[in-house]
């Protein structure tokens, strides 16, 4: 296997983490659902924290993407 | 490229030196160029916007007052009463960020915080900030934030690493989030840019999937504007968070 496919096969690797990032966001906006659900008046205040949440989750995805850039595109 | 293909994902990020042999004397680069826009454009917007001081407040004043109190509700929400001596610094930071990731989305605009020279100087200076904070309220009690309450006191020399441990990685985690965010954005455009470019001279069979790809970067830029707000946000509501934490000591 010579180097390029090795970082080709590492990139995809890499973003294997997007699975858990997925389940995540998911379970985020599903427990944002259901309290909305069951308090509309919250929704304002639970609204917020979501996208906190959703946000700091989503970090997560990014730090695996930059993971596969570093290893396509440098060095 | 190492990977092959011809797509230039990371060009857009490299720095050139700006205003001449001024600039370079001092190695002024165009990011540098758009930290002025930015600082220009939030100091003129709420100089011009507050200027009628009008009860009922026009476009500009409504934005600038609706900013003074996101950010200030912010500030006393997360940090408690003494969230509004942090709002000088909260607004700053908050408009530093929200337009250096806003201005990158319009084209031949550079966006200083895909950097993470940026990034990393922001949030070395918020950790800092807090540590100081902290030390300043509490004095050497502020070491007591280290140490979780009401855990055995057998677990403690487990506990406390990994205290000092997540304390620590709050400098990765801030700077690394703002700078990945609008890094990855900033690729995506490019490489859903290059596929319009590619597939449209590959001839008739590629115009429709140039034309699938033009569509997806129209709805990239929307999100990467959603994702400019957000990240804006999210940096300081940290920020908020890491002040109480320091204020309060949990």
């Amino acid at each position: 296997m010579d180097v390029s496919a090795a970082k080709d096969l590492g990139a995809g690797l890499a973003v294997i983490a997007l699975a858990g990032v997925g389940v995540g966001i998911g379970n985020i906006f599903a427990a944002l659902v259901n309290s909305v659900a069951r308090n509309p008046a919250s929704r304002d205040k639970v609204f917020g924290l979501a996208i906190l949440g959703f946000a700091l989750t989503e970090a997560v995805a990014l730090y695996a993407l930059v993971i596969a850039f570093i290893i396509l595109f440098v060095g | 490229m190492a990977s092959g293909s011809n797509i230039d994902a990371l060009g857009q990020f490299t720095l050139h030196r700006s205003l001449g042999a001024l600039g370079a004397s001092v190695n002024f680069t165009n990011a540098n160029t758009m930290m002025l826009v930015a600082g220009a454009l939030i100091l003129g917007t709420l100089y011009v916007g507050m200027r009628p001081k009008a009860m009922v407040p026009g476009r500009l004043q409504a934005l600038a007052e609706l900013s003074y109190e996101g950010v200030l509700g912010m500030c006393t929400d997360t940090i408690g009463h003494e969230g509004r001596k942090f709002f000088p610094f909260i607004f700053t930071l908050f408009g530093f960020v929200l337009l250096g990731n806003l201005l990158g989305v319009f084209p031949l605009f550079f966006t200083y915080t895909s950097h993470i020279a940026v990034t990393l100087a922001l949030a070395l200076f918020v950790v800092l900030l807090t540590t100081y904070v902290g030390l300043r309220m509490h004095g050497l009690h502020f070491f007591s934030y280290f140490v979780p309450q009401g855990v055995p006191k057998a677990l403690l020399p487990l506990l406390v690493p990994i205290e000092v441990l997540s304390y620590i990685s709050r400098l990765i985690s801030l700077s690394v989030r703002l700078f990945a965010n609008m890094m990855a954005g900033h690729v995506m455009l490019e490489v859903f840019g290059s596929f319009v470019v590619m597939l449209g001279g590959a001839g008739l069979l590629g115009l429709f999937p140039a034309g699938l790809s033009f569509a997806v970067n129209v709805a990239l830029i929307g999100f990467e504007v959603l994702v400019a707000v957000l990240q804006a946000y999210v940096f300081a509501v940290l920020t908020c968070i890491y002040l109480h934490d320091a204020v309060h000591l949990h």
